[in-house]
């Protein structure tokens, strides 16, 4: 039931897809490529985050795993498309594998320190095997529409179709995931880890299985973003990626994979929008090129104060549905607190 | 040998910056649960301002000055307008504020200043000190980095022992509630705890940017270095963010000078993950590891 109505907003929204690619201009083919990228990236961030209650401050660099896993494979083994994509997805998930291993052990600030030391981290390993990685030049790749849509079909929208079939496929598999046991184990011990351990889970294989899900969305997204650019450089995958990868999952509304796409639309054509204004009113291309970096800090910060819930919690209260994490009686009790504890296990003393 | 004792001299002043940051982030951390993944970005806009005066007044100490003021402003403004509302809220939106803030004051940097690398004065002379005929690998600026450090340390040390302030920043990072009972004004101790990490972020950000030059992502790396070096000692003690951060230096520095400047990152992220594998609680920490 639930499988066939997925399937049936999915073709809807595929029929979309197909309509918009052709109605509109190359340009505006290669941008819905780029929310596309996005889309994929952030639904595996969001799952991650909203569903399993973990942080990754690092999924630009699994991204980044993904997009050289292409380009390598291409360039050595001249890899077909359709076989390109599940190899950076299988390769950024075992690299996930690793992380989540160790991330199990880790709670809130300590996890999202050791995965912005990630993203901070792993760029330089292209720099310092130039040989294999390109160094900071990066690597180059070609991909070519298939010779049966003719020679006059332009190839970006080859690509929009690449990529938002991509997307599509990967927010039903999500989408199942998340009304499945593994997604409701998720929200277990997002909800609380002892109970949940208590109930007969295994939180630390639980854990591991959201980091590699979302890794390996990362991964598939890398891939994509490698295609549909044709070129890979470290520049690409710094620190500003991985937030804004946050920044768009936030926005969106954690855990909601409709918000994903929200997400994912605002940090595509917002920064492209205020770069064209402010240039057109005679700023300079670096303080135009900053703007949307700072106003991603503001969006942040005052979604994170003002609504924490995101455009589409937003929305589900516009529409007058009730989100389906009810706050659970002890979160009343425990406001009454003013603070918690400083340490919550300050009063067990020390060893 | 002689490399040997060059690597872990130098090794010396870059872990004393690393002990810095850590220590900020120590003091943000007792007092409010929060991790500060902005105390970095601050560093560096408070080093731009350095860098203004500096540049209009010709003088260091009168940049030095200004920048450690406005150190301890900007912490005091940040804890009250942006943490405050985040403060008994889940632990993941306070580290979406303050990663917000991060690339906020980042942002904020490359429209005002732009992005290109600007070399930052040193207050001492960088060229090499020798013993007898034997070059030492460290500079006599890198003696005021340490030296600074140590002073700054040792004042806090001094105001947490010996001052009424110190006694109400213990008290509510020992148990914010019973303080509040017993009179401690908590809301303004937490915004002095901010106002003080800030000073002690301004004061590296002074200090390390000779060696890394300015620019709006500088403090990022450091940052996280920083960030190290508090968990080794264990996030929850000055002094372990202290000796975290000397030994993460001069481990650092060997690697940097044996294999490769490259390569300083990722054993950064290893030295973290094996910390954090094996001791979670870290070095030097009191309490004891959260347990499932």
């Amino acid at each position: 039931m639930t499988m066939a109505r997925h399937a049936g907003i999915a073709l809807a929204a595929a029929v979309v897809i197909w309509v918009l690619s052709v109605s509109l201009s190359p340009f505006r083919d290669y941008q819905m490529a780029d929310v596309a990228v996005y889309v994929v990236a952030i639904a595996g961030l969001t799952v991650l985050i909203g569903q399993s209650g973990q942080i990754s401050l690092g999924n630009g660099a699994f991204m980044a795993i993904g997009a050289y896993t292409t380009v390598l494979l291409q360039l050595h083994l001249n890899w077909p498309l359709w076989a390109l994509f599940p190899a950076s997805a299988a390769i950024a998930a075992v690299a996930g594998v690793a992380v989540g291993a160790a991330a199990a052990r880790l709670r809130g600030p300590y996890l999202a320190g050791a995965t912005l030391l990630l993203a901070v981290a792993l760029p330089s390993f292209a720099t310092q095997f130039a040989s294999v990685f390109g160094g900071d030049q990066g690597l180059g790749l070609t991909v070519t529409a298939p010779a049966a849509l003719g020679a006059t079909f332009p190839p970006t929208r080859w690509l929009a179709w690449v990529n938002a079939g991509t997307a599509l496929i990967v927010l039903i598999l999500l989408a199942n995931l998340a009304r499945s046991r593994i997604g409701r184990s998720w929200r277990a011990i997002r909800d609380d880890e002892t109970a949940a351990a208590l109930a007969g889970l295994n939180v630390a294989r639980l854990r591991i299985l959201a980091f590699v899900v979302s890794a390996a969305c990362a991964g598939l997204a890398g891939a994509m973003l490698a295609v549909y650019s044709s070129q890979v450089s470290p520049g690409a995958f710094t620190l500003t990626l991985s937030i804004a990868l946050l920044t768009g999952a936030v926005i969106g509304g954690l855990g909601s994979l409709a918000g994903a796409l929200w997400g994912s639309l605002v940090i595509v054509l917002v920064p492209t929008y205020v770069t064209d204004v402010a240039t057109s009113h005679g700023l300079t291309s670096t303080v135009a090129a900053n703007i949307p970096v700072a106003a991603y800090g503001v969006v942040l910060i005052a979604v994170m104060i003002l609504f924490p819930e995101g455009i589409q919690g937003g929305l589900r209260r516009f529409w007058g549905i009730t989100p389906p994490t009810a706050t659970t009686p002890f979160a009343r009790l425990n406001s009454l607190r003013r603070r918690p504890p400083a340490s919550e296990h300050q009063e067990e003393g020390t060893t | 040998m002689r490399e040997f004792v060059q690597f872990t001299l130098g090794g010396i002043s870059f872990g004393m910056v690393y002990a810095a940051i850590g220590l900020s982030l120590v003091l943000i951390w007792r007092g409010t649960r929060i991790l500060n993944y902005a105390q970095g970005a601050m560093a560096m806009l408070t080093t731009y301002i350095a860098f203004t005066v500096i540049g209009h007044t010709g003088s260091y100490w009168a940049g030095f000055a200004v920048a450690l003021a406005a150190g301890v402003l900007l912490g005091a403004l940040i804890e009250r307008t942006v943490v405050r509302p985040v403060e008994n809220k889940p632990p993941l939106n306070a580290v979406v504020v303050t990663i917000g803030l991060l690339v906020f004051l980042e942002g904020v940097a490359g429209i005002i200043y732009g992005g290109q690398y600007r070399s930052f004065p040193a207050a001492f002379s960088i060229t090499g000190l020798h013993a007898g005929s034997v070059p030492l690998g460290i500079s006599l600026n890198d003696c005021f980095v340490a030296g600074a450090v140590l002073v700054a340390a040792l004042g806090l040390a001094a105001l947490f022992r010996y001052t009424s302030a110190g006694l109400r920043l213990r008290a509510t990072a020992f148990n914010a509630y019973a303080a509040r009972l017993l009179g401690v004004r908590v809301g303004r101790v937490l915004t002095l705890g901010w106002a003080l990490a800030g000073l002690i972020g301004a004061l590296a950000g002074v200090l390390v940017s000779p060696a890394t030059f300015l620019y709006p992502a500088s403090m990022d790396s450091i940052f996280v270095l920083g960030f190290t070096a508090a968990v080794i000692g264990g996030l929850d003690s000055p002094a372990g963010a202290i000796a975290g951060g000397l030994i993460l230096g001069v481990a650092l520095n060997y690697v940097g000078g044996y294999l490769g400047s490259n390569l300083v990152p990722i054993f950064g992220l290893a030295a973290l993950i094996v910390v954090l594998m094996l001791r979670p609680s870290g070095l030097f920490s009191t309490t004891t590891s959260r347990q499932v």
